[in-house]
């Protein structure tokens, strides 16, 4: 009966992640619109724009190979697994045990590894600029990431999500400059993990600056369908990955009952909510930067998880 | 009933009759297929053998004492749990090189240079893993540096190959010095050198912290610590691939031993200011070297620099693995050791699978330079999936296991806050950020190995005209590609078969992980961090042919062939690619500018010049012209003066043997 119920949860959360991803970017979209006082389409456009590409044929370039045809389901699948395990209403999970935060952030990696390469696969030379790109962020936002990592642990003991997440919910932790940093880096590696601005910009179509646009400017149809689908589905996981370390509050803990699981879910839908009002505020109020600029930006968000760390060890000492 | 060592014992012997035979054989046709079919059947019974020693009992070492050598000392050989696992690791290795030899081997065209010695080397290596004093260890380690000298002048007429051997034979003498002198210490002044006598005796700590400079100069430069690493990028890939496979994937794992057996095993409880220097060396070689690889454009240098990075991950591991041990942490020693021993094993499968595809793609296109191939995938589609398993597995990204090494790694840098010493405190997380920062620029160098060589379009004619290699190099591809996934979704088999190993060094092992539920690993505790290849994978694979299916059951699954759209810009040549050194253009502009004062130069005609531009790109290696070229620079000013010496008339000589004379005697007389 528990192992139905755990199941149940665990098939539930899945779907839910799946459910809500285009939403949420809908819902950035419309706010950034209205920000910009343009009536902007309906937040339900994500479903509509998904439906009909999967709905379309796919036009493949004349040497595209195998690896470019399965790499929108490797990378749709990875994120999928690894949205599925970061705990977003509720916390100990069937599967949470699978993978920690660390592997979580793997799994996220193998799915940019096989969408780098498809980048790379037709042979243009956007695919080749929005490859080298990605793969240049991703070796800047990394170890900036392990140090966020390595902060929240040293204060939860734990890198297991599930664990931080009930720690960090029922103990008194109160309010540490440490975590304060972390906080800020891991949203500056979400910036730029997730294409966003002022990193990449996601509207951006037919640019020299752009990176995640170019990696996948050959696909079309369901492929399309898959790679945007794995696009909503990451930024989904990073707000969860936020919430659920940083602030989980009502996030119903391992077994209190159906209630507990129906607060969580609800208090879960406003946090992001919440977040993509912020992200949207954000971005509106922000230009994008050179490419070159990167660097900086998240070397910035490296020193502050170094920080973070070191305060923490200084403060553990006093 | 032989003893286990003696088995070993007899599988050296076996090599070195097997070198003999194929002196003799060497002009004749078969010899090929003999002498590699004889080293796969060695080499399957030594790594039985070692294997079995290893997952059976290991409490009580297994010695034997040879008759040869020093005269009063003898031979010792002894088989323990350290020296069954790198026995394990060189003879997989090589049983893996010796298949792919069975059908590689037909190309070479100067059989004679390496049939004799691919035997020799084999069995050099087994010898210095067996090797139970110091003689025998200096004798066998001189013996498999001078075997593998003869494989990378194997193809000496080659451009640049009589650089590398020369580069190699001089580090490597100068590394055997260092061991020298190590064991010299270690002997102290009664002069014990059978390493059960170094092993009781007690070392003062100025020995000991001698012994380990010592140690990084000797094993550090046979592994390839920088910027002790010069020859190895010129070496490694001179020599025939699946040569290269083993100097890559197991000589170095050798010296690693070398490393391990004094530095853990002879020198007694180490001083945690010893973790500093090898986290510091470790940590600068896996950036630095990752680095290198980055910015090379030749598929075998990249692979030989590659290793340089795995090589610092190892020294990471090892570092910390003192660090813990230092302070009594026996059980977070026990997991960094194991995270490091797990690496020694997950490099060499991939590193001897990657070799083994650049030499594949080098018998069917000639081509060792990426930015003459590409589009491979079409041409050799076996050879470029288990490329791509090598890719993935090196990137250390799940569910391969590159990953699980990596991840116990970082586990064991988490455990680093209880660490007592400020210095490592703050340090140990700086070098997980380097291990992190290597890790992701090791996907992104081998997204630029994967992609330029076997995607896009042909660069040139011999890429297009390229097929897929023979029967016996692809079966000893998938074999270790198969190794690799299995691997990253059974890791507690590994972890539990290394444990008698930290249990024999350290004192101290892993948990069990043979009792966790679905084969998942759980280092310290299950709260506190656990993984589970075998389900991501599972889930991975599941939730993806689920969307395969579901899509192309109810939406479309109709295709359409056409040109490639490229924002409606079709650029005919496949020239216009991205290329090797544009695919680095961002890690070079960010990483580079610094440390290898990399610069851009642009030569743009004047409008109306009909000439075309050009981009010159500038690269200088630090290491080489910082360090290497101001000695060479001073050994030829020192010949060249030492030089006038030869053309002295005879009432100078003698003027000068006079002098010499006079201050002997001067200097013995104020001496006594």
């Amino acid at each position: 009966m528990v192992v139905i119920t755990d199941i149940a949860v665990q098939g539930a959360q899945m779907l839910l992640v799946l459910l809500l991803a285009p939403l949420l970017t809908g819902f950035v979209r419309k706010v950034k619109a209205r920000l910009v006082r343009r009536q902007g389409a309906s937040i339900f456009q994500p479903y509509r724009d998904l439906l009909r590409l999967l709905r379309k044929e796919v036009v493949l370039a004349d040497n595209a190979s195998w690896l470019f045809r399965v790499t929108p389901y490797i990378t749709f699948a990875a994120i999928w697994v690894a949205a599925a395990l970061v705990p977003t209403f509720a916390t100990g999970l069937l599967f949470n045990w699978t993978a920690d935060l660390i592997a979580i952030v793997a799994l996220l990696g193998s799915a940019r590894f096989f969408l780098a390469l498809a980048g790379m696969d037709v042979g243009t030379a956007f695919g080749g600029i929005g490859s080298s790109r990605e793969v240049m962020i991703a070796a800047l936002a990394e170890p900036a990431m392990l140090l966020m990592v390595f902060c929240v642990a040293l204060v939860a003991g734990s890198t297991q999500l599930s664990t931080v997440a009930n720690f960090l919910a029922s103990s008194y932790v109160g309010l540490r400059v440490s975590l304060g940093m972390a906080l800020v880096a891991l949203i500056m590696v979400a910036l730029a993990e997730n294409a966003r601005i002022p990193v990449d910009n996601p509207a951006t179509h037919l640019e020299l600056t752009m990176v995640h646009e170019a990696m996948v400017l050959e696909y079309s149809g369901r492929h399309l369908a898959m790679i945007e689908i794995g696009a909503f589905l990451k930024l989904l996981l990073y707000i969860s990955l936020i919430a659920c370390v940083f602030v989980p509050w009502k996030i119903a803990l391992f077994g209190t009952g159906p209630l507990a699981y129906a607060v969580g879910a609800v208090v879960y839908i406003v946090k992001l909510a919440v977040a993509g009002f912020l992200l949207a505020l954000f971005e509106t109020a922000t230009a994008k930067m050179r490419v070159f600029r990167v660097p900086q930006f998240l070397g910035a968000a490296l020193m502050l998880g170094l920080l973070g760390t070191l305060l923490l060890f200084v403060s553990r000492s006093f | 009933m032989m003893s286990a060592v003696a088995l070993q014992l007899s599988c050296v012997a076996a090599f070195l009759v097997t070198a003999i035979v194929a002196i003799a054989l060497s002009r004749s046709a078969r010899a090929t297929a003999v002498i590699y079919g004889a080293t796969l059947v060695i080499c399957a019974a030594a790594l039985f053998g070692s294997l079995r020693w290893l997952l059976g009992d290991t409490a009580n070492a297994s010695m034997v004492t040879l008759p040869v050598g020093l005269p009063w000392l003898g031979a010792h050989f002894r088989l323990d749990a350290l020296a069954a696992f790198f026995l394990v690791v060189v003879n997989l290795g090589g049983a893996a090189a010796s298949l792919y030899g069975l059908g590689y081997g037909h190309h070479e065209e100067a059989p004679h240079r390496v049939l004799p010695f691919f035997p020799a080397f084999l069995a050099g290596m087994n010898l210095v893993v067996l090797a139970d004093d110091a003689f025998s260890y200096l004798l066998c380690w001189e013996f498999m540096s001078l075997a593998s000298w003869a494989l990378v002048m194997a193809h000496h007429r080659e451009p640049g190959n009589v650089k590398a051997g020369y580069v190699y034979l001089v580090m490597a003498s100068f590394g055997t010095l260092a061991l020298l002198l190590a064991f010299g210490l270690l002997a102290g002044p009664a002069g014990e050198y059978g390493f059960a006598a170094i092993r009781a005796a007690p070392h003062t700590p100025y020995v000991a912290a001698l012994v380990l400079i010592l140690m990084l100069l000797g094993a550090g430069s046979k592994a390839g610590l920088v910027p002790l690493h010069v020859w190895l990028p010129l070496a490694h890939p001179a020599a025939p691939s699946h040569v290269s496979a083993l100097m890559s994937g197991v000589m170095t794992k050798v010296a690693i031993y070398g490393f391990i057996r004094v530095i853990f095993d002879l020198l007694g409880p180490p001083a945690w200011s010893a973790s500093v220097v090898v986290l510091l060396f470790g940590s600068i070689t896996a950036v630095m070297g990752i680095l290198y690889a980055m910015m090379e454009k030749d598929l075998k240098r990249l692979l030989a620099y590659s290793t340089i990075e795995n090589v610092g991950i190892i020294f990471v591991g090892l570092g910390l693995a003192l660090a813990f041990q230092a302070n009594g942490m026996k059980l977070a020693a026990a997991l960094a050791f194991t995270a490091a021993l797990f690496h020694v094993l997950n490099h060499s499968f991939f590193k001897s699978l990657l070799f083994f595809c650049a030499g594949a793609v080098l018998t069917s296109t000639g081509e060792r330079d990426m930015d003459k191939l590409g589009g491979l995938i079409h041409r050799m589609p076996y050879t470029s999936f288990a490329m791509l398993v090598g890719c993935v597995a090196i990137s250390a990204l799940p569910p391969f296991n590159g990953f699980v090494s990596e991840w116990l790694m970082f586990q064991a840098v988490l455990q680093s806050p209880d660490l007592p010493q400020w210095a490592l405190k703050i340090m140990v997380p700086a070098v997980g950020a380097m291990l992190a920062l290597a890790a992701a620029l090791a996907a992104a160098c081998f997204v630029k190995a994967y992609g330029i060589t076997f995607l896009g379009r042909p660069r040139g004619a011999a890429a297009e005209t390229a097929g897929e290699v023979d029967r016996f190099s692809l079966a000893a591809m998938f074999i270790l590609a198969a190794l690799c996934l299995l691997g990253g979704i059974l890791p507690g088999l590994v972890i539990d078969a290394l444990s008698p190993i930290s249990l024999q060094i350290l004192g101290g092992r892993m948990p069990i992980q043979a009792n966790e539920a679905w084969l998942s690993i759980a280092p310290i505790a299950e709260s506190r961090s656990s993984y589970n290849g075998l389900l991501v994978m599972l889930f991975v694979a599941m939730s993806a042919s689920l969307s395969v299916f579901v899509i192309h059951r109810f939406a479309s699954r109709a295709i359409r062939r056409g040109p490639a759209w490229g924002c409606g810009f079709s650029d005919s040549t496949p020239a216009a690619q991205y290329s090797g050194a544009s695919f680095a253009q961002p890690i070079r502009r960010v990483f580079g500018t610094m440390l290898f004062y990399a610069r851009d130069h642009v030569d743009m005609p004047a409008p109306g010049d009909t000439r075309p531009a050009r981009l010159r790109i500038e690269l200088h290696d630090p290491v080489w012209e910082g360090m290497y070229e101001p000695v060479v620079a001073a050994v030829e000013l020192s010949s060249e003066w030492l030089n006038r010496l030869q053309f002295l008339t005879i009432r100078r000589y003698l003027s000068l043997v006079f002098a010499t004379l006079v201050t002997l005697l001067l200097v013995l007389a104020i001496w006594s």
